[in-house]
């Protein structure tokens, strides 16, 4: 997903993506969406393009990228995780799991381990609060996480990226 | 062999797939190639995920939790009949005390449909109020919705009707109907569980609502977050399309009504209705001054109806039966049911519908079964990151809007999150300043700066005497931590500054023993240096 896009390949690539949302009644976003899925994250070169192509300002859509936690400007590891830190899950011992997890990876929030493996972002409620704590491996949403659980997880996980290779 | 042709039910719900749900359905299909498996949304019955059905003639017999490894045993005994030696044997689903004795109406197809089957959706009572409503003046469908009482379910509980109908008084060519989908609340997953277990109900709700103000396009903002949630919603607005329930000729009618699904991009502040409207006309979500009101300046400056996942999907059954029959449910002026859920520390975990009214204390020992650590249960936050701190003192309100104004808190989306006495509720209402610093979203000064003083006083109070000084120090930071709370809440241009102020004064205010610096869990308790 962090394909270091050269540019005519990232022209490309954002010329058709924005062609087929410009028809939709405010495009921005399905636009960043669709260029982070992509690309796994928005380059700086595609803001001047993105706001030429809807008549924005480069500060329009640098505006509106840095405003969301979702978007980001620089790759990230080959996989995201994230963890839940919002109420219900703490009340179910997050703020242990996240130090742990953090000890763990040897990583902080907002950064990739050292093999550039996983990304590691906090977030506020994944809508699992019955079965708490939840975190988030991709698309993938897991209840009920110990550390016996994450290390089961981290180790399907890092298989399967093996093999892809 | 009628054994090989049994029905067996899945869940596809997160919940249920966080557990496992598609391992035990992998582990199935393998085992018994030619059973049918039905992939459904979750009955809510959170703790006994994934939970699995089997078709039976008495009705579908329910086992759970169950485990990939838990197939084969199953397989080997009298499951497929759906009989009673395997440990995992719930006994028949409807008849399961927690799911018996709901009132489920907004809920009444969640966990029983296949989510994405038209056919299923139709002969569980689905279209017939878009039926209705196709029958009669937009004022009249308007009049139905105001004589069911109903309020907005996102938390405001704003009487949906009278929205409607300024929108529906709102003179344009153009207008829109939003719903709100971006349910960032922690403790709360109503709307999820509606979106993945019965999404037909939703877009029904929002067609309905179309042609009540005049509208021919919708938008779900939906939270990235809910990557299940978009995935259904996305096969069952084509499946609606293809059946002419949506698009130009509505079931025939010659009306219009189509239907997009926007994604949010992590951004709490867009469950606001004015920051959501921002960001679905692709800007930052910076939060609109009201008035004027969205449904007279809403979307790209038309009228719009901006409404909750379940306000929405409470209209089909309203138009149906009428809305005298909804608002018979409830006490006061509360009508209705409110899809409760039980979060946290809890034991049954999970979604309880029921009519107003009914005590606190009840869900949480009845339905919950007390604390899922088995420690007793010290506290609980009701409606969210913004709501109060409530002690067992307060357990035996009635859930409804106004019996909790009244003691200070709100029932807003109806989330409940429980803790044990673990908790250090000063560490509780840090977080709730924290939260606001991360997820303001900038425009006004009480909420952008005043959450991060706040946390610096909270830290001053709960820190060692050397640190804040004398006692009579002490005193004055709680003195200017309530004045802060008092700006936020009067400064604010939205309910983020606004209420944030809420689960830290309720939390002052019940727990004070856990602002002293040795409580459990404060710093100097742990000998943290200050340094």
């Amino acid at each position: 997903m962090t394909t270091t896009a050269d540019s005519s390949t990232l022209a490309a690539t954002l010329n058709s993506i924005i062609a087929e949302h410009q028809g939709l009644e405010g495009p921005l976003l399905p636009i960043l969406h669709a260029t982070q899925k992509a690309l796994g994250y928005i380059p700086s070169e595609a803001v001047p393009v993105i706001a030429q192509q809807l008549q924005l300002t480069k500060a329009e859509v640098h505006g509106v990228i840095s405003f969301y936690h979702f978007f980001r400007s620089h790759p990230a590891g080959n996989n995201t995780i994230q963890i839940c830190r919002a109420e219900s899950c703490q009340s179910m011992g997050s703020r242990e799991l996240e130090a742990n997890i953090k000890q763990r990876l040897k990583t902080d929030y907002h950064q990739t381990t050292a093999d550039g493996e996983i990304t590691l972002e906090p977030v506020y409620c994944l809508g699992n609060c019955a079965c708490s704590p939840a975190i988030r491996v991709n698309d993938d949403i897991h209840g009920r996480v110990t550390m016996d659980k994450f290390e089961h997880i981290l180790d399907e996980l890092l298989t399967v990226a093996v093999e892809l290779k | 062999m009628s054994t090989n042709t049994a029905t067996v039910y899945i869940p596809r719900d997160t919940t249920a797939l966080s557990l496992g749900a598609d391992k035990v359905a992998a582990q199935l299909q393998n085992q018994q190639p030619n059973i049918n498996i039905v992939r459904n949304g979750s009955r809510g019955l959170f703790w006994l995920e994934p939970m699995i059905e089997v078709a039976t003639p008495k009705g579908r017999v329910a086992y759970g939790p169950v485990q990939p490894e838990d197939v084969e045993s199953l397989l080997a005994s009298d499951f497929l009949q759906g009989g009673s030696s395997h440990p995992l044997y719930l006994g028949l689903t409807e008849q399961i005390p927690y799911l018996a004795q709901q009132q489920r109406v907004t809920f009444a197809r969640v966990g029983v449909t296949d989510p994405v089957s038209l056919n299923d959706y139709r002969a569980h009572g689905g279209l017939v109020g878009l039926e209705k409503a196709l029958a009669l003046q937009a004022q009249a469908i308007v009049d139905e919705v105001k004589t069911s009482g109903l309020r907005g379910r996102g938390g405001a509980a704003f009487p949906t009707g009278i929205k409607w109908q300024t929108v529906l008084d709102a003179p344009s060519d153009k207008k829109y109907i939003v719903c709100n989908a971006d349910e960032g609340d922690s403790g709360t997953f109503a709307d999820r569980m509606l979106m993945e277990g019965d999404p037909y109900c939703l877009i029904e709700g929002m067609i309905i609502a179309g042609l009540a103000v005049g509208a021919d396009q919708g938008y779900i903002y939906l939270r990235e977050e809910y990557p299940v949630a978009h995935a259904i919603l996305n096969e069952a607005i084509a499946c609606a399309e293809q059946a002419n329930i949506l698009g130009d000729n509505i079931l025939g009618s010659g009306k219009r009504f189509n239907l997009q699904v926007r994604l949010g991009a992590g951004a709490y502040i867009c469950g606001e209705e004015t920051s959501l409207l921002e960001s679905l006309e692709g800007k930052r979500g910076m939060v609109r001054a009201k008035p004027p009101l969205p449904a007279i300046v809403g979307l790209f400056g038309q009228p719009t109806i901006v409404n909750n996942v379940i306000s929405l999907a409470s209209v089909p059954d309203i138009l149906a039966k009428g809305g005298e029959h909804y608002q018979e449910f409830g006490t006061g002026r509360s009508r209705g049911t409110l899809p409760f859920q039980l979060a946290g520390n809890i034991k049954q975990g999970g979604l309880v519908e029921l009519a107003f009214g009914a005590s606190l204390k009840t869900l949480l020992q009845d339905f919950g079964g007390g604390t899922r650590s088995g420690k007793p249960m010290r506290a609980v936050q009701i409606g969210g990151p913004l709501g109060a701190y409530l002690p067992e003192e307060l357990w035996d309100t009635p859930l409804d809007y106004e019996a909790f104004m009244a003691i200070g808190a709100g029932v807003g989306h109806g989330g409940i999150v429980a803790f044990d006495d673990s908790v250090n509720l000063s560490q509780q209402a840090r977080f709730s300043m924290e939260f606001c610093t991360i997820e303001s979203c900038g425009k006004c000064t009480p909420c952008r700066i005043g959450s991060t003083r706040g946390v610096e006083v909270i830290d001053r109070i709960t820190n060692d005497e050397q640190r804040s000084g004398s006692l009579e120090e002490r005193e004055k930071q709680i003195e200017l931590l309530e004045e802060l709370c008092d700006t936020m809440v009067h400064g604010s241009l939205c309910a983020m500054g606004g209420m944030t102020p809420i689960p830290v004064t309720s939390a002052l205010k019940h727990f004070p023993q856990d602002f002293l610096p040795n409580a459990a869990g404060n710093k100097a308790a742990q000998g943290a240096d200050h340094a």
